[in-house]
């Protein structure tokens, strides 16, 4: 039987949406979707006339999701931003050098500039170096690191005012609930933020922060658009692979628990005799760090020092492991 | 004309990989005494077509699709259409997209 939209368009519904149960035909849908993304870009004041905007693009759904309907909105409603495309090439054989040909098609089918930094390039070290170096198991660690930093880098080159990530809502109700089971108090706040500012970085939004994955994969799919979905090879079972399941099973039960958990995540305060991190910048390399030493500099002394399990745990043990090498050679970049 | 119902089974964003690679399944139910429907499709889809059988959890979980997991029924979300409930139609696009890659 066919099952009419909520809003009694006259159409069939294709899909229940699991943020409001709404049951949408195509074009509400998609008229629904990018207006929750403009009220969510407006309601943040995530971008200003005339900001270069760049986009994290990996060549997965949400990244390509997210350069469609920012496109579709600066246009729409005369946001006045240029839009580039930022990828970052971590030197995964089989997995990002495949992405990134998507990425080199959404480059013509936006018609956006895009620019592509490698590990190779930055760090002297590629993905699949690395794992050659630390095995399977902690090599997560490295690659995050050193992604934060490379887009960072890579938006400093571009000159851009912003970049945009394309964090949906699973993910960040995934964070919140990994930085609750780490006890990470100081990440569980900035997880949540829709804009984070750190001073000497560029800032970063998340305009998908409410939009849920299955809407973002369901706009992908009917409007055709052309995105890569191989897991990373190197991460099967990492520790967000758990929170994901989880997460996944409480959505099946109640969609609306991927919407409390960011509430939860945004309304939760830290005491406050509870000490959070200093944020200074890195003595080696002069980027943002709450330690003297940035996590990617003790990640890297150690690559380049044999020690690779140098970074792997905690900072303050690190640093004394470097204090305690001969002659700390410093680190070019 | 053969008895029972021609469908087509699609398995995309990844979840390929169990199904050798292979996107579009087009296949035949065969004839049975009660309708068709998608709780039954799965598992007939697990016994015939499913490739890797050791990773059958990363398509279906208890009595239905892993969690993440999206189904349509042409083009239409089978959360509309009772999910595994609905019964299955002669000529049905049956499409299973996962959710859980990166992004």
């Amino acid at each position: 039987m066919p099952v009419l939209y909520s809003a009694k368009c006259g159409q069939n519904a294709v899909l229940k949406r699991p943020k409001t149960g709404d049951t949408l035909c195509k074009e509400c849908f998609y008229w629904a979707f990018e207006l929750e993304i403009h009220s969510t870009i407006t309601n943040g004041n995530l971008f200003k006339k005339g900001d270069v905007v760049a986009i994290a693009a990996s060549g997965g759904k949400d990244s390509t999701v997210l350069a469609q309907v920012l496109k579709t909105l600066n246009e729409r409603y005369n946001y006045e931003l240029k839009l580039v495309l930022l990828s970052i090439d971590e030197g995964i054989t089989g997995y990002r050098d495949d992405s990134l040909k998507t990425v080199l098609e959404n480059k013509d089918e936006y018609q956006m500039p895009l620019k592509i930094l490698s590990y190779q390039q930055l760090y002297g070290w590629s993905m699949d170096k690395i794992v050659a170096e630390v095995g399977r198991k902690n090599n997560c660690t490295f690659c995050g690191v050193f992604r934060r930093q490379a887009l960072d880098r890579g938006a400093m080159l571009l000159n851009v005012d912003c970049i945009a990530t394309g964090h949906n809502a699973d993910d960040i109700a995934e964070t919140v609930l990994m930085n609750i089971l780490r006890g990470d108090v100081a990440r569980l706040q900035r997880c949540v933020n829709i804009i984070t500012i750190t001073e000497g970085t560029i800032p970063r939004c998340k305009p998908l922060k409410y939009t849920y994955e299955k809407e973002i994969v369901m706009y992908a799919y009917f409007k055709k658009l052309n995105y890569f979905s191989t897991e990373c090879i190197f991460a099967p079972n990492a520790y967000r692979g758990y929170a994901r399941t989880f997460l996944k099973d409480l959505e099946r039960l109640k969609p609306s628990s991927i919407m409390d958990i960011i509430h939860s995540g945004e309304t939760m305060c830290i005491k406050e005799n509870v000490k959070l991190p200093d944020i200074g910048v890195c003595t080696k390399c002069g980027f943002v760090s709450s330690q003297d030493i940035c996590k990617a500099c003790i990640l890297l002394e150690g690559l380049n020092r044999g020690l690779p399990k140098l970074g792997i745990g905690k900072s303050s043990k690190a640093n004394k492991a470097l204090a305690a090498l001969p002659n700390p050679r410093l680190l070019h970049f | 004309m053969e008895k029972g119902l021609n469908i087509t089974t699609e398995f995309t964003s990844g979840l390929q990989i169990l199904f050798n690679n292979i996107k579009k399944h087009k296949v035949v139910l065969p004839e049975t005494e009660n309708p068709w429907t998608l709780g039954m499709l799965l598992f007939w889809i697990k016994d015939n077509i499913l490739v890797d059988k050791d990773k059958c959890d990363l398509f279906m979980k208890g009595n239905t699709v892993r969690p993440g997991i999206i189904v349509a029924v042409n083009d239409q979300d089978w959360e509309l259409l009772g999910d595994l409930k609905y019964c299955i139609k002669n000529n049905d696009n049956i499409t299973f997209i996962s959710t859980l890659h990166g992004g």
